[in-house]
């Protein structure tokens, strides 16, 4: 299976990788997958003033396309209110990425690691978690 | 050097030359029929059949009359087993194979189920091997076949194929062995071995594709299969078609220069591999899947923890080696083989295989060293597991989602 170029761009050159502190009350996480389905994501963003994303990073256990969506998130994050950045489609990611219909689970993962990253932050900081309306699973 | 390598030579070979060159002739001077007997075309083209029979005979220790041509081992698989179901069904209609056999193998076993027939899927022990009790308590007076693979696909593994064919025959039941893997890298002798019918390929010893035989014992006992294509009754009415002639002479002449080499080869591709695996089991959590004793010389089968196959694949592009990770098939189940030795799925993904051949270099080896060394820790600073890991967190006691 050939991947896109952009999936290998990300790929290759991986942005946002790392670890923010997770005991900050500013650092969201978001762990998503299962080593047993073969991917593991974990996402988190960093949120300051006005509920603006002011950094966010990633490290994930995947293949290719699900490397190159969770880094292709992190860089859309950056710059969000926590609100814009709830309403990011996976369907966004896998056109951005091209992703065959095989790969749509990685976007999904992406999109879940996300929103929990949010909601992470939002619990702890004292506001309500949002229930995703969509069922991927 | 050439890049990319190809390491995944237990999937296909490349052609020998020596093999091609023998061939070329049958494709247009020597082009005829094998069955047409009244004139010089036809006669020439079955010297050229003849010919290989003998040469895949000999490798295997056999006569040439009970050597059938076919279109591959998937073929000679399919027809070795409803073949003696559909002959022996009288005398019984059980069958006895293992989890971890090709799908050419377990599918036709799944065919004979729905024919009326019984099949019990032996498991293995966690080294890749049968247990010879477990074996033999599964035998009962009405197996008529034990279906077990020479050397396994994925791991290399070599089963006890001696042993194996002896509990068979103890119980009166025949001995079929898919060989593909281990016909022509190892000694094979089906008469050493107690070897009834072997199914091999031509593609997986350097010659082409779209050819193989299965091998049918003709004397003590006499084994029969009942056709499973028909038409003019070629191949002493097992297998009608056209015979395919250039295919099969490259087949023929595959198997002789395996004959020639094998043993300098074997030697040559394992200090490779041994090379390659003890490299890379330098690198921490790393697990080479299967028995290392009773394996093919030329397959490393290893398992990069907390790094899932297909990423790595990608980050190893230069290579061209599998794995046996759920995103390379379509079924997004991880390799069925690597989970029937109770690997759990997590090392099942994080596992690459390595299949070395004939025209694998010693640069190559070195560096496809380097290359994978550095793909996995490259990897292992991305994944989020590899991190938890490093911290003492136990993987298990989080809840995952599974999705």
């Amino acid at each position: 299976m050939a991947y896109s170029d952009k999936v290998i761009d990300h790929y290759t050159n991986p942005r946002n990788v790392g670890t923010l502190d997770k005991s900050s009350h500013k650092v969201g996480t978001g762990l998503v997958g299962a080593p047993e389905c073969g991917d593991v994501m974990r996402l988190q963003i960093e949120v300051g003033d006005d509920n603006i994303i002011t950094d966010a990073k990633f490290k994930t256990f995947g293949c290719g396309s699900a490397i190159a969506s969770s880094s292709l998130a992190t860089e859309w994050l950056k710059g969000k209110t926590i609100d814009d950045a709830m309403k990011i489609d996976n369907m966004d990611i896998v056109e951005e990425l091209a992703l065959p219909p095989v790969k749509i689970h990685c976007s999904v993962l992406a999109e879940d690691a996300i929103k929990a990253a949010i909601n992470d932050f939002r619990v702890k900081n004292g506001m309500e978690a949002i229930e995703s309306e969509k069922v991927h699973h | 050097m050439n890049i990319p390598i190809y390491l995944d030579n237990n999937a296909t070979t490349p052609m020998d030359p020596r093999v091609l060159e023998a061939m070329i002739p049958y494709f247009t001077t020597k082009f005829g029929n094998a069955a047409s007997r009244n004139h010089p075309f036809g006669w020439v083209a079955e010297e050229g059949v003849d010919y290989a029979r003998e040469q895949v005979a000999k490798l295997i220790g056999a006569s040439e009359k009970e050597i059938i041509f076919t279109s591959g081992a998937t073929e000679s698989d399919n027809l070795a087993i409803k073949g003696v179901f559909e002959m022996y069904k009288e005398k019984g209609n059980h069958i006895i194979t293992t989890v971890t056999e090709h799908k050419a193998v377990l599918d036709a076993c799944k065919h004979v189920e729905k024919l009326g027939g019984k099949v019990t899927y032996l498991p293995v022990k966690e080294d890749g091997l049968v247990d010879l009790a477990v074996l033999e308590a599964a035998m009962t007076t009405d197996t008529i076949l034990v279906s077990v693979m020479y050397g396994n696909n994925e791991i290399g593994v070599i089963q006890p194929i001696k042993e194996i064919s002896a509990i068979a025959h103890k119980y009166g039941a025949l001995f079929m062995t898919d060989a593909v893997q281990a016909v022509g890298k190892i000694p094979v002798d089906v008469n050493k071995d107690g070897i009834d019918l072997l199914a091999l390929s031509a593609h997986k010893i350097y010659g082409p594709k779209g050819v193989g035989a299965l091998y049918v014992r003709r004397k003590g006992p006499r084994v029969k299969v009942t056709a499973q294509m028909d038409g003019g009754g070629h191949e002493r009415g097992m297998r009608s078609g056209t015979l395919n002639v250039p295919g099969i002479v490259g087949l023929g002449k595959a198997c002789e220069l395996c004959g020639l080499e094998m043993e300098s080869e074997a030697k040559r591709l394992s200090a490779l591999r041994d090379k390659l695996q003890n490299a890379l089991t330098v690198l921490e959590e790393s697990y080479v899947n299967g028995n290392v004793e009773h394996r093919l010389p030329h397959v490393a089968n290893i398992s990069f923890k907390y790094v899932e196959g297909e990423g790595l694949m990608m980050a190893m592009k230069d290579l061209a080696v599998s794995s046996g990770s759920a995103c390379t098939s379509a079924s997004l189940e991880p390799s069925y083989v690597l989970k029937s030795l109770g690997l759990s799925d997590d090392l099942a993904h994080s596992s690459i295989r390595f299949g070395l051949g004939r025209f694998t270099t010693e640069e190559e080896v070195d560096y496809a060293i380097e290359v994978t060394k550095k793909s996995v820790t490259h990897l292992r600073e991305l994944s989020p597991l590899w991190e938890m890991f490093k911290e003492g967190i136990d993987l298990d006691s989080i809840e995952w989602a599974e999705h």
